[in-house]
């Protein structure tokens, strides 16, 4: 997507990743920004990290590659992953595209759900890309 | 970004073009602008436009010019004609490559040597240094004299032509011409792999010779493109695959070396390439996905130099060092990218061929 956008339902870490936690309030889906994705530009490879790999908050879990370089991607909350996105080997344009829906990264079910109190909205992201 | 960055005259051409801006070699230079891979395959398939204007230009003249280049460069200054344009690597007396060069013959008694911008500074230090021993040279910093603009692709040419006043000069040669009403010297050179120009010009009509060629259809394109462009066909890139402490033998730039002449460092070349050299700088091709870089060390020893997605061959490829019993084509190598081991083939040079 070519605009900057910041959906208000997510949450979001100043290393530039989202979470979304699902209704069942045990799991969260987690990617990169738009702001992320743009600095980053064309995503070209992405290697998903094994099902059941344990992320930890605030720690990377795993790589996006431009043409240019390499980024380690933050996890947002920590937890089990318990599904990848593996559409993105044949496809990881998808970051780019739609990085809050066909370009989500892992699926991990949450070790202290109430880590998301440490978490911005998507007011308080924006707000941090401008200081 | 620091107030002491540099800019080019076509900063403003780059910000209205929607240029994403990085810190390179203390400039402040487009790296990409509609993105990378778009623009290299516009330079594949038709024509890109890069502001090379950071590197730098020195310029060297008098009647002692030729003798002094030929004690510094590495290939035979004696063979470069006027109007014509050689590549050759600058050594110190080790070997060790201190920057990979094109000098243009301006004149009998007139060189122009194009420098990378990361070595500008060094460079220049060691003509004057070594001018000192020689009558009759001035060794002069031109970096401030020149823009620079490549001009790259199938019909980079013919773009060029179209606000050309004479016939453009032949592949390898140089010629001076007017250009969109400015005074250019017009070079048959490029770092892509595809035909074209490479434009100097002075920097109040970069500008206007940016906007001609743009209008006639070259494409912008920014660092990123042009630094995927020169892996696909194997270029060098100094402070990747060319460094002080490896020698031209062990680069693949023995062609460019003449260790008769006896330039500065020729000792030590004719020695590598009489026994051999240990290392050998090949390229290479990932079997499967992974995408290596710089750095990334290659089992049983060496090193990745540069590495990326290729997108012509849509494939990580890049250059390493290895040892040299590991350096023919076909030979597979375990690359360690960022804990991960990738398979690798080592691959003819260059990996893209016009029409592959």
């Amino acid at each position: 997507m070519a605009q900057a956008s910041y959906p208000e339902d997510l949450l979001y870490h100043s290393e530039h990743d989202w979470a979304r936690i699902e209704d069942d309030g045990a799991h969260a889906v987690l990617g990169i920004t738009w702001y992320a994705q743009d600095s980053l530009g064309e995503v070209v490879f992405f290697d998903p990290p094994e099902v059941g790999l344990t992320v930890k908050k605030d720690e990377p879990y795993t790589e996006v590659e431009s043409v240019k370089a390499v980024s380690d991607v933050i996890a947002p909350l920590s937890g089990e992953v318990v599904e990848v996105n593996s559409a993105l080997g044949e496809n990881p344009a998808m970051i780019n595209e739609d990085p809050y829906g066909e370009g989500w990264l892992v699926k991990i079910s949450l070790a202290d759900p109430a880590e998301r109190e440490q978490l911005l909205d998507a007011a308080a992201y924006r707000a941090s890309l401008s200081g | 970004m620091s107030a002491s960055l540099r800019r080019t005259p076509l900063y403003d051409r780059h910000l209205e073009a929607g240029a994403k801006i990085v810190d390179f070699a203390g400039w402040e230079m487009p790296v990409q602008y509609s993105g990378v891979r778009e623009e290299h395959l516009a330079v594949r398939s038709s024509c890109g436009i890069f502001d090379v204007s950071h590197m730098g230009e020195i310029e060297t003249s008098g009647p002692g010019a030729a003798d002094l280049l030929q004690r510094l460069l590495s290939n035979d200054v004696t063979k470069l004609a006027i109007g014509g344009a050689q590549y050759s690597v600058l050594c110190r007396q080790d070997g060790g490559v201190l920057d990979d060069l094109f000098t243009y013959r301006l004149g009998a008694d007139r060189f122009l040597t194009v420098t990378n911008a990361s070595n500008h500074e060094r460079d220049l230090a060691w003509f004057r240094e070594h001018a000192a021993g020689h009558t009759g040279v001035t060794v002069a910093d031109a970096i401030d004299s020149w823009a620079m603009l490549a001009v790259q692709g199938p019909i980079a040419r013919e773009i060029a032509q179209a606000i050309a006043d004479g016939p453009l000069p032949e592949r390898m040669t140089c010629a001076s011409g007017r250009l969109a009403g400015a005074e250019v010297l017009v070079c048959g050179t490029g770092y892509t792999g595809e035909e074209g120009v490479e434009l100097l010009c002075p920097p109040e009509d970069a500008p206007s010779l940016w906007d001609a060629l743009v209008a006639r259809g070259a494409h912008p394109a920014g660092l990123g493109a042009r630094d995927t462009l020169r892996m696909e066909v194997c270029f060098h890139l100094y402070g990747n695959d060319l460094m002080v402490d490896r020698g031209p033998i062990e680069a693949g730039l023995g062609w460019c070396c003449r260790e008769d002449t006896g330039f500065i460092g020729s000792d030590a070349v004719a020695a590598v390439r009489a026994s051999g050299p240990a290392e050998r700088l090949v390229a290479f091709e990932i079997d499967g996905p992974g995408i290596a870089r710089q750095g990334n060390p290659v089992a049983g020893g060496g090193e990745v130099t540069s590495g990326t997605l290729s997108p012509c061959l849509g494939a990580g490829i890049g250059m390493a060092y290895v040892p040299a019993e590991q350096a023919a084509p076909g030979t597979r190598l375990d690359i360690d990218v960022r804990g991960k081991m990738r398979p690798a083939v080592v691959k003819q040079k260059p990996l893209y061929r016009k029409g592959s």
